[in-house]
């Protein structure tokens, strides 16, 4: 199969690879270029641990064509830290006990970012909505939930 | 996996590329890399196309031209399709409607496809390279069709007459037991004059309930006058059983929920 060039950003790095055509970008995100973040769970669409953010839009990278996202800007889980200093979603789920097994984690992660993004300061019915496309099956959701709203709140605070 | 991904700029050579064996259009994703995700090795090679009105949402006079690839979360953004957004929003979750296509919508087979029931409620037209023919006779033979998908056609429903519901166990998100959408046209005492209902699951694609929408017509949106569209609502299917339900439960509470939207 003929490899061809793929050229995207990273969480803020330029990164060009050799994939072999139809990779998904879960595929070459994890055993090409290094970043583990994004999970492997259903390959079918269902269970949202494998969502990342493509040009500012949650996507399932399962589902997505390396090919596809050339020059698109990329985020993942991996590069939500800055100096060692955790996203205030990742400090959240952290002091909510929204982690337990951590398969999802990286998923819903993203999936509150792309909500807060648009969204500072959602409902908590919006929040929910967010997250309707990643299962977790260990806490239950609601200590997630409460882990994106008190994210929500932290960050308004600090903008205040 | 081995799949090659051949990116053409127009339609005319994509349409040319699909013609190869094994070979099948990228919209979103969300059916066709699925498909070889789960190892269907019928999928050889992908074709897609980056025609920037493939993805062209135009509305005037009334009337919605959806680009093929015209996305599920791009239908809910927008402010003057509010008549398709509850259809839009019964697809997947967030990331699913940012990838999943009115095109790809088209060839969702059931428990899939909750889109394509309204666009055939709504007598949706689609239109492929050489022509344009209305949504039910693509449906029917959209198992032999090689053609890419250029756009879907549709006149924007007045918000009361068109009512759309999606039934599943999860919420919000969740596979479909089924789906109906209804377009009813009524006189000013509520009497329906013409009736056009879709539903999902009640076979591998969207159908049209032919028997309900002919009982309807004449009748008030009451529990009695309903009452004998609600009684054949059911002929005709073949619903699917899948692990959310079986064919014998979902032709049980097609009647139900059929009730449920004509008196919502």
């Amino acid at each position: 199969m003929a490899k061809v060039p793929v050229q995207f950003t990273l969480n803020g790095s330029e990164k060009a690879e050799f994939i072999e055509s139809g990779t998904t970008l879960l595929h070459a995100l994890r055993d090409k270029i290094g970043d583990t973040s994004p999970k492997g769970g259903c390959h079918q669409g269902t269970c949202g641990a494998c969502s990342v953010i493509i040009d500012g839009e949650l996507r399932l990278s399962c589902l997505t064509l390396a090919e596809t996202c050339d020059g698109a800007d990329i985020r993942t889980t991996a590069g939500l830290a800055e100096g060692g200093v955790l996203h205030p979603l990742q400090r959240a789920f952290l002091d909510a006990f929204a982690t337990q097994c951590g398969f999802c984690t990286p998923g819903m992660i993203m999936a509150a970012k792309a909500l807060l993004d648009r969204t500072p300061n959602p409902s908590r019915e919006e929040v929910v909505e967010a997250l309707s496309g990643n299962i977790c099956r260990c806490t239950g959701y609601e200590p997630i939930i409460q882990a994106v709203l008190t994210a929500a709140r932290a960050d308004s605070q600090n903008a205040a | 996996m081995s799949l090659a991904l051949q990116t053409f700029s127009t339609v005319k050579d994509a349409n040319a590329a699909l013609q190869a064996s094994g070979t099948r259009y990228l919209g979103g994703g969300t059916l066709v890399v699925r498909a070889a995700n789960e190892g269907d090795v019928s999928v050889s090679s992908l074709v897609r196309v980056t025609e920037p009105s493939l993805s062209a949402v135009s509305v005037s006079g009334g009337k919605a031209r959806l680009g093929a690839s015209v996305t599920m979360a791009a239908i809910t953004r927008h402010p003057e399709l509010a008549a398709l957004a509850p259809a839009a929003r019964a697809v997947g979750g967030p990331a699913i409607r940012n990838m999943a296509t009115v095109g790809g919508n088209l060839f969702a087979p059931a428990p899939y496809g909750d889109f394509a029931v309204a666009l055939l409620a709504l007598n949706a037209t689609v239109a492929v390279e050489d022509g344009e023919m209305p949504v039910e006779t693509f449906l029917a033979g959209r198992d032999t069709s090689r053609a890419v998908v250029t756009a879907v056609s549709l006149s924007l429903p007045e918000a009361e007459s068109f009512r759309f519901l999606k039934v599943s166990r999860v919420k919000p998100k969740g596979v479909s037991v089924l789906s109906i959408a209804a377009l009813l046209q009524r006189t000013a005492d509520g009497t329906v004059t013409s009736a056009r209902i879709a539903h999902g699951c009640m076979a591998d694609r969207s159908m049209r309930a032919k028997a309900a929408e002919k009982a309807l017509l004449g009748c008030k949106l009451t529990p009695e006058e309903i009452a004998p569209a609600l009684a054949v609502a059911g002929e005709d299917i073949t619903p699917i059983t899948d692990p959310i339900a079986s064919a014998w439960y979902r032709a049980e509470v097609l009647p139900v929920h059929l009730g449920r939207l004509l008196l919502s």
